[in-house]
């Protein structure tokens, strides 16, 4: 993947990226494999540091959407991690991130902060009287593009904002987060065919698709299947990615050719609650808090026990 | 002011690069001027209003100035709440057209009715909305409105033939334009319909009766200030709107005479039923529903009577 030198320079924000990376090139055995190098540090890194924000603000404030959050959290690593071209939030020239599962913001404010973009003051007033930090994202907070939390609104939005990058002759992206269950949404796609039929090629829609929603498991709620298929009928680049794998998922986003052609969909394969052993795929953990023993059991497996 | 407003958007358009024009594929006959004059910057997004206006709020969070154009109820009711959490949430200037307010489209039936829309707009604080009475306050309207910094909606008519004698084009945000002045009667209109309740209040000077007639086309910001100072002058006001008669002009009047604690009664004339059953041109519709001027008139001499007057 080719990145400008001013990402090169955001990138360096990832403290723990550097100090983790210090120490691979000082490990023989992971020098050997530097693929998988990149990988463990991310893991150890971003990734994990996004996980661990989840769970720690998610037990302080008491609240769900745990297993969402959780879904997403390597997506929204390899997003702020590598993809995205935001040199500073308020630079009109950014590629654009919408998270149109705005229920899983927590994961968006986790990755604000370690970029450095959010204080630990901000940060810890998740869901508290007066904060700017509720369940969904708000466009009042730094670094939240659009505010979210109806389902099947954030696609249209992007393509308003791929569009407009077009007409100003910009070669900046959008990247659109959504869930799988919002494929029920028929103004989803509405969006899927106008951005299709405008060929917005700087359009990028990744869909977690961990297979589950708030009432039950989306194969039993409302059928998406065949949903890679029915994206590409639509006039869409689709490809499928494993959704817990940032480098592949940054190396899909970067084998997209965004200045001709369709729109692109990434169809994540994700597991919901993944990384937490009895969270995962489990429709409880939707909007289920965690009491201090699962607290202490959610930490320990991540990796992240104090 | 359809005409009004696609000439006075092209003149805008002109001037400013930020304008764009979006259309739920409606407008045939009506915006290839625009088309014409600027294919670059016209979007026909096809029979999909939601998107419609996710688009433009998308559009309008880079630095646009997107207008997004259909009949009423597919400019508002459909696409509501995409343009609750988009542009009044977001705060960005998208303009919403719709076209034929109340029985505009006679014929097309109930589905096509648009009753509704300046009681759902107007319950949200953070858009503007403007309904012009004729084409010449529609110009002015837009030239006043166009560049504000958050979302307007604007509900126009077709008709840009009838002109409202005594209006002369004025527009201001938050005031009412009077029409009219009498002593007897404060009738209180807004949109298309007011070219009835103008003909009411001549039939009825012929009677010897004298009205002040208010033309409300800033719903929000309401004129306040003109709603107080009249309504404090008289002891009875008619509203009259094609619109249901919760949520428009007669609810804001009532607001205001409650909140002031003026001593004046409303008579809201309006759409108080489901119109659907009958089919029929807007001039039949507003007989129907007591909206024409005849009907106008008599329900003024019976809430005259009715006041010991």
């Amino acid at each position: 993947m080719v990145f400008d030198s001013a990402l090169l320079t955001e990138q360096t924000v990832f403290r723990k990226s550097i100090v983790v990376r210090v120490a691979c090139d000082g490990c023989p055995e992971l020098a050997m494999n530097s693929r998988e190098c990149l990988r463990s540090m991310e893991k150890l890194s971003l990734s994990n540091g996004i996980r661990r924000i989840i769970l720690e603000q998610s037990k302080r404030a008491n609240v769900g959407h745990i297993g969402s959050a959780l879904s997403v959290a390597d997506i929204i690593a390899a997003l702020y991690g590598h993809v995205l071209r935001i040199s500073d939030p308020d630079n009109p020239d950014r590629d654009r991130f919408v998270l149109s599962k705005g229920h899983a913001a927590l994961a968006l404010y986790a990755a604000l902060f370690l970029k450095g973009w959010m204080t630990s003051e901000c940060l810890n007033t998740y869901c508290a009287d007066g904060s700017l930090l509720g369940v969904h994202p708000e466009h009042a907070l730094r670094g939240v593009d659009f505010s979210t939390g109806s389902l099947g609104h954030g696609l249209s939005l992007g393509a308003g904002a791929a569009l407009a990058a077009r007409l100003q002759r910009s070669s900046r992206r959008v990247f659109v987060l959504v869930s799988d269950a919002e494929c029920n949404e028929g103004s989803l796609w509405e969006a899927v065919m106008f951005a299709a039929h405008h060929h917005l090629s700087n359009l990028i829609a990744i869909v977690d698709l961990n297979g589950q929603q708030a009432f039950g498991y989306t194969e039993q709620v409302l059928n998406l299947s065949p949903l890679v298929d029915r994206w590409r009928a639509f006039g869409w680049d689709a490809h499928q990615v494993d959704g817990h794998d940032t480098s592949a998922i940054t190396e899909a986003v970067a084998d997209l050719d965004v200045s001709s052609g369709p729109p692109h969909v990434l169809i994540a394969h994700t597991v919901f609650g993944n990384g937490v052993s009895y969270m995962k795929s489990k429709i409880k953990w939707h909007y289920w808090p965690m009491s201090d023993e699962e607290y202490r059991q959610a930490l320990d497996e991540i990796g992240a026990m104090a | 002011m359809r005409g009004a407003f696609v000439r006075t958007l092209i003149e805008l358009a002109e001037q400013d690069p930020r304008i764009l024009l979006l259309t739920g594929d409606l407008g045939y006959a009506a915006l290839e001027p625009f088309l014409e004059k600027f294919p670059d910057r016209f979007f026909n997004v096809g029979v999909a209003e939601q998107n419609m206006v996710g688009v433009a709020t998308g559009l309008a969070e880079a630095g646009f100035i997107p207008f997004v154009y259909s009949i009423v109820n597919f400019a508002s009711l459909r696409p509501y709440e995409f343009i609750r959490n988009g542009p009044i949430l977001h705060r960005l200037p998208v303009r919403i057209v719709g076209m034929g307010g109340g029985f505009e489209y006679g014929t097309a039936g109930m589905t096509h009715h648009g009753l509704e829309d300046v009681g759902v707009m107007r319950i949200q604080p953070g858009i503007t909305l403007i309904a012009p009475a004729d084409y010449e306050q529609t110009k002015t309207a837009f030239s006043v409105t166009w560049n504000l910094p958050g979302p307007v909606y604007y509900r126009l008519g077709k008709d840009d033939k009838t002109t409202i004698p005594g209006l002369g084009g004025r527009f201001e945000l938050g005031r009412a334009q009077f029409i009219r002045e009498g002593a007897d009667l404060l009738i209180i209109t807004m949109g298309s319909v007011t070219s009835e309740a103008a003909a009411s209040a001549e039939a009825l000077a012929v009677r010897g009766i004298t009205s002040t007639v208010m033309v409300i086309a800033s719903l929000t910001p309401p004129p306040v200030d003109d709603l107080t100072e009249a309504l404090a002058r008289f002891r009875l006001a008619l509203t009259v709107e094609a619109h249901y008669v919760v949520g428009g002009i007669g609810s804001l009047v009532s607001e205001i005479i409650a909140e002031r604690g003026l001593g004046c009664r409303v008579v809201r004339c309006g759409v108080r039923t489901v119109p659907d059953g009958v089919s029929g041109s807007q001039g039949y519709l507003y007989g129907m529903h007591h909206l024409s001027s005849t009907m106008l008139v008599t329900t003024a001499l019976q809430a005259l009577y009715s006041e010991g007057r």
